[in-house]
């Protein structure tokens, strides 16, 4: 009953000043619609950007490194145990980038569950012939089927089918820009020399564009067997085997320890890429601060508007204090008053800033690099509307707590003999 | 001995700014049940200042305040509302009512306040008290829809809603012409008369003042007479 008479207190006062208490609740909806159009937004383009190479990043990847052995026969000779030796010009050994007994580590991989994927691979240096000029590049020899599964290969294959790498014997899958270069078109053949200086000719199935022009500039595809033809290898040369976690947060982790299960070079996706991580983190900073911001230029507002109505209504606020309302009672006004700004305010915050977000997903967005993006990208993540909710009523209740104190001290004698 | 509804014990009170004056001096007297009582002294006599002890709004004073046997002395805030609510009606020399509220919402509101009544039955009580006052009709308007004088008489039912024990007035009919303070004051008498309604009404008025059962005058802070 109680809550009733004080809601009740609570709209009059609110209608007797609606105009005013209308902008402080545009102000709070102002700000709320930014907060979450802003944050939509600026996650949507993160989520891209960082899709752009997280996407197509195992998160665990496997190789091996051409690198000098760690310990060096003087190391290891009895004599010189307990001396400290310094070796200048330590060169590595002719030693492959090949991954031995790779059948046996797929195949551990496969069982173990934390592994959602595995797709092996095998990168080849080579040269694009166009006429008399060499074209440096690197040719991905790919597990069509388990590269797409994984990595979503076929998104980024913008002309021709992918499968046909599979099917056509020596077929190759053009980056975009290599493409442009060497005035490729579906159908053609082009050559290819290898780091060992054979020549061998490989007809173009499709081109892919990555979003990136440097990759797209170098890069290629081809199938594993393919490849391997190339490179001369035997069938069961691979260079790269990539894994795909069901969580990527495990990568480090996971990648130290199949380092040393396997005996190979693993590396982790935070490791490899850690600057996107740090960019991502960067722009939802600023959307939150920016937003917040609006939040608090409204809290002000609203603290503007509720000053106002208690400096014009000092009577009103003294004759409830007479006639037995308590300071607590007037108090309670305030505050009901104040949130109800923030909560109706709010709402239709959330709801505008739905529908802007709605708008913005609608805004063509056509860019070269980005060939799988039609509209701009927009998340739609509840914690933001969550997160917009719970910080409107949170600034209004603040917004609303000075005024209210001040209201609720109010001595009604001062202002009944003021008069 | 008679019932007694408001005690007042060695009162004294002191304005501290912009120098210390003592307004108030060794104020007793008490007033018992049914008694129509008026206050009457200079202007700056502190009358006003009396009646805002008594009336439990100011709690700045040394001395005691009895109230229907309870002492207000070190009651907290919402006690002292909780007082007011319940036994005290005020009626002030303007008219204060809230604007935002019709006529009949404005009377009902300590009502609801102290939540005895449901609101139906508030509603019917209000009227009831308007019909007392003869402004019935009127119960459906904005305040600043009325005259000077309908004002003080919604302003009278609104202290009546409670039934509290006591009335009091701070020149209630001060702003009014004499036909309307005549009205009022008629309205106050038959409350003592018929209902038995003990009230505490300072005025200026010499004649109001001597239609009452006791004159309590006030010199500097004093009682001089009552
Ligand atoms: N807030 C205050 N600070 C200092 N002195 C005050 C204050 N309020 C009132 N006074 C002084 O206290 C004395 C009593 O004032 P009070 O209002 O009680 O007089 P009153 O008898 O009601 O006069 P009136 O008949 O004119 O209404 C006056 O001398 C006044 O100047
Ligand atoms: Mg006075």
């Amino acid at each position: 009953m109680k809550f009733k008479l004080i809601k009740d207190i609570s709209i009059a006062l609110l209608l007797a000043r609606w105009r005013q208490t209308l902008i402080a609740a545009i102000g709070v909806t102002f700000g709320i619609t930014m907060f979450i159009a802003l944050l939509s937004f600026m996650t949507g383009l993160n989520d891209l950007l960082d899709g752009l190479i997280l996407n197509r990043t195992p998160h665990i990847r496997l190789y091996n490194e051409i690198q000098p052995t760690k310990s060096q026969p003087t190391s290891l000779h009895p004599d010189f145990l307990s001396s400290y030796n310094f070796i200048s010009s330590v060169k590595p050994k002719n030693d492959k980038l090949e991954l031995y007994n790779n059948a046996s580590i797929i195949k551990t991989l496969l069982s173990d569950p934390r592994v959602s994927g595995v797709a092996s691979k095998i990168t080849a240096q080579v040269f694009y012939n166009v006429g008399t000029i060499d074209l440096t590049g690197v040719i991905n020899g790919i597990d069509v089927v388990n590269e797409n599964k994984l990595f979503a290969f076929e998104q980024y294959v913008v002309a021709g089918n992918y499968m046909d790498l599979e099917l056509i014997p020596n077929s190759i899958l053009l980056g975009k820009g290599a493409a442009e270069k060497m005035l490729a078109n579906i159908g053609d053949v082009i050559q290819v020399t290898t780091t060992k200086g054979e020549r061998i000719p490989l007809k173009v199935v499709g081109f892919f564009q990555s979003g990136l022009q440097e990759i797209d500039k170098v890069q290629s595809y081809a199938s594993i067997s393919t490849t391997q033809k190339l490179l001369s290898e035997s069938n069961n040369y691979i260079t790269d085997i990539q894994i795909k976690l069901y969580d990527m947060n495990n990568a480090p982790t996971i990648a130290k320890e199949f380092q040393e299960i396997f005996e190979v070079e693993a590396i982790d996706i935070q490791t490899a890429n850690s600057q996107f991580e740090t960019g991502s983190s960067v722009r939802s900073l600023i959307s939150y601060a920016v937003g917040i911001t609006l939040l608090i230029v409204a809290g002000f507002g609203i603290y503007n508007i509720l000053n106002m109505m208690i400096y014009e209504k000092m009577d009103s606020i003294a004759i409830l204090k007479a006639t037995g309302f308590s300071g607590k009672d007037v108090n309670h006004v305030f505050i009901t008053i104040a949130l109800s700004i923030g909560i109706f305010g709010g709402a239709l915050g959330l709801l505008f800033g739905f529908g802007l977000s709605a708008f913005i997903d609608q805004i063509p967005f056509n860019t070269e690099a980005l060939p799988t993006i039609e509209t701009y990208p927009i998340n739609y993540n509840p914690k933001f509307y969550f997160i917009g909710g719970v910080f409107s009523i949170i600034t209004t209740y603040f917004a609303g707590y000075f005024p209210s104190r001040k209201a609720s001290k109010i001595d009604p004698v001062i202002i009944i003999r003021g008069k | 001995m008679a019932d007694i509804v408001l005690e007042a014990r060695n009162i004294n009170k002191y304005f501290h700014d912009p120098i210390e004056v003592k307004v108030l001096s060794d104020i007793n007297f008490t007033l018992n049940k049914g008694e129509f009582v008026s206050i009457i002294g200079k202007s700056g006599c502190g009358k006003s200042t009396l009646l805002y002890i008594l009336s439990t709004m100011d709690t700045d004073y040394e001395g005691e305040l009895v109230i229907d046997n309870q002492l207000l002395k070190l009651k907290k805030e919402n006690e002292l509302a909780r007082v007011r609510n319940e036994k005290i009606g005020f009626v002030f020399q303007f008219h204060y009512l809230l604007n935002e509220f019709n006529v009949l919402k404005n009377v009902m509101l300590p009502g609801l306040k102290l939540g005895k009544l449901s609101q139906e039955e508030l509603e019917h009580k209000a009227l009831e008290k308007l019909k007392i006052l003869e402004i019935e009709k009127e119960a459906l308007k904005k305040p600043n829809q009325l005259s000077g004088g309908q004002k003080q008489r919604v302003a009278i039912a609104r202290a009546l809603i409670n039934e509290p024990i006591i009335i009091m007035g701070d020149e209630p009919t001060g702003n009014l012409d004499k036909k309307n303070s005549e009205v009022v004051f008629n309205i106050f008498q038959e409350l003592a008369q018929e209902f038995n309604q003990t009230l505490l009404i300072v005025t200026h008025d010499n004649e109001f003042a001597a239609r009452t059962n006791r004159i309590i005058e006030m010199q500097d802070g004093r009682i001089i007479r009552m």
